[in-house]
């Protein structure tokens, strides 16, 4: 029963609220760097309301079922791996082993039913987003499970989120040790190209491929897209506050501590996207396969050598 | 008023059709985006795609080619849609009332809701016409 609860409130509702809040903050602080004023508060929340209002087209040629299902997949996904943090971020005691690994295979379903849905639509554009998707997801998952090895290694082989937790409480933060700072900063340029955002938006450059494999949904299914993309850009940088910053506890001033990691980490990603041109998708598999896999191993090496 | 439409007035996406224009409206279009106008804090975002988008900008005289290709637009475009006319051009296909190249104005092709006249029109008309619009639509719905 009390799995419900955490399904129905913690991983549905609380992060549909904050994801949209997010979202907000992120289109504020976009619109502020450019000195323009931004959209109101309720804004992202008025934008979902509006596209489950508008009537849902399916294309002739498109493969219905497919279509229609791909955005409930990614956004039920989403939803039970925000139940999994926040069971494990509340209280310790409620993981199982190997739940890490859980958590990263669903992080990387909602990429998967972008692609699906764009495969699905029988558009030549959307067929473009889809490839580049599938392109950024194969070039960004090896230096992010790299970095996610760092913590692992560090709370002393443990695949549980919970005893990584009970190992920061005790020892400090892992974002503190050199090898934790180098995981994560490999971790937030892989979190950037996650939730496609500029540098890496290239499989939906609306200049350039017109919204890319989200082309031809409309109403319902783009409102589900919309929303998982909202919530992502919660739930991504709350798994790596888990990992490497110790979570958010909400007690006292813990709270406000939580709730600064939280901002800094959405300030941050948005300073990134709004001072960076895109890059080109051989450009990204370059720099995630280069750079960021050299980094992201030596930083692994430090780790093994308990630095 | 329905809760549906109010959302849609709130956050309405736009999607820019020229249909053979001189590039001056599109110029003046883009110039809502800018820092200076910022449409963005009423909501209004420009959609990549005609299935995104809840209103319909048109800047230009129809030709016989552009025709078809607006009709068939129209027809992929998830309703409600509002259809904003821009420019001298594309509400009475202006200087080129008399040629062969542009035999039916715009609004008998598909329905228009709003009329934006200038060539081209300010940005401050293009916002003023869509407020124009709003309104339009919230007294409408009143009446019933």
């Amino acid at each position: 029963m009390i799995y419900i609860f955490y399904f129905l409130f913690f991983g549905f509702l609380l992060t549909t609220v904050l994801g949209l809040l997010a979202s907000w903050i992120d289109r504020k602080v976009t619109a502020r760097v450019q000195y323009r004023v931004g959209p109101p508060l309720l804004q992202p929340l008025i934008d979902i309301i509006k596209l489950l209002g508008k009537e849902t087209l399916v294309p002739t040629q498109a493969s219905r079922t497919t279509f229609l299902i791909a955005p409930v997949i990614g956004f039920g996904s989403v939803v039970v791996v925000s139940t999994l943090l926040w069971m494990n971020n509340i209280s310790l005691g409620q993981g199982f082993i190997g739940d890490i690994i859980v958590a990263i295979y669903l992080l990387t379903i909602p990429s998967i039913s972008i692609i699906m849905g764009g495969f699905a639509s029988a558009n030549p554009l959307a067929s473009i987003g889809a490839s580049r998707e599938m392109k950024l997801v194969l070039s960004y998952e090896l230096p992010f499970i790299l970095a996610i090895l760092v913590p692992v290694i560090k709370s002393g082989y443990s695949i549980k989120i919970s005893e990584i937790l009970g190992y920061q409480s005790q020892n400090g933060v892992i974002a503190g040790s050199l090898s934790g700072t180098l995981a994560l900063i490999v971790a937030i340029f892989c979190m950037q190209a996650k939730l496609a955002l500029v540098p890496f938006d290239i499989p939906e450059a609306e200049t350039e491929i017109g919204g890319g494999a989200l082309i031809e949904y409309s109403g319902s299914g783009l409102a589900m897209y919309r929303l998982t993309k909202n919530m992502l850009l919660f739930v991504i940088p709350f798994f790596l506050i888990i990992l490497f910053m110790g979570g958010i506890k909400a007690e006292g001033i813990h709270l406000l501590n939580g709730i600064l990691k939280y901002v800094g980490i959405v300030a941050l990603i948005t300073v990134i996207r709004n001072t960076n041109p895109r890059l080109r998708v051989d450009q990204a598999v370059r720099f995630f396969w280069g750079p960021m896999t050299i980094l992201a191993i030596i930083a692994v090496v430090l780790a093994f050598r308990g630095l | 008023m329905s809760f549906k439409l109010k959302a849609l007035l709130k956050s309405p996406w736009v999607f820019h059709l020229s249909t053979g224009s001189c590039n001056n409206c599109d110029i003046e279009v883009l110039d809502c985006l800018t820092p200076r106008f910022d449409v963005e804090r009423f909501g209004m975002l420009l959609a990549p795609s005609i299935k995104h988008a809840d209103v319909l900008l048109i800047t230009g005289s129809c030709n016989r080619k552009s025709a078809e290709r607006l009709k068939r637009l129209y027809e992929q475009a998830p309703k409600p849609i509002l259809v904003v006319a821009i420019g001298e051009c594309s509400l009475s296909r202006g200087m080129f009332m008399q040629s062969y190249n542009c035999p039916i104005p715009l609004d008998k092709i598909i329905p228009v809701d709003v009329y934006i006249p200038g060539c081209p029109p300010k940005p401050e008309a293009i916002i003023a016409g869509v407020v124009k619009l709003i309104e339009k639509i919230k007294s409408k719905t009143k009446k019933k």
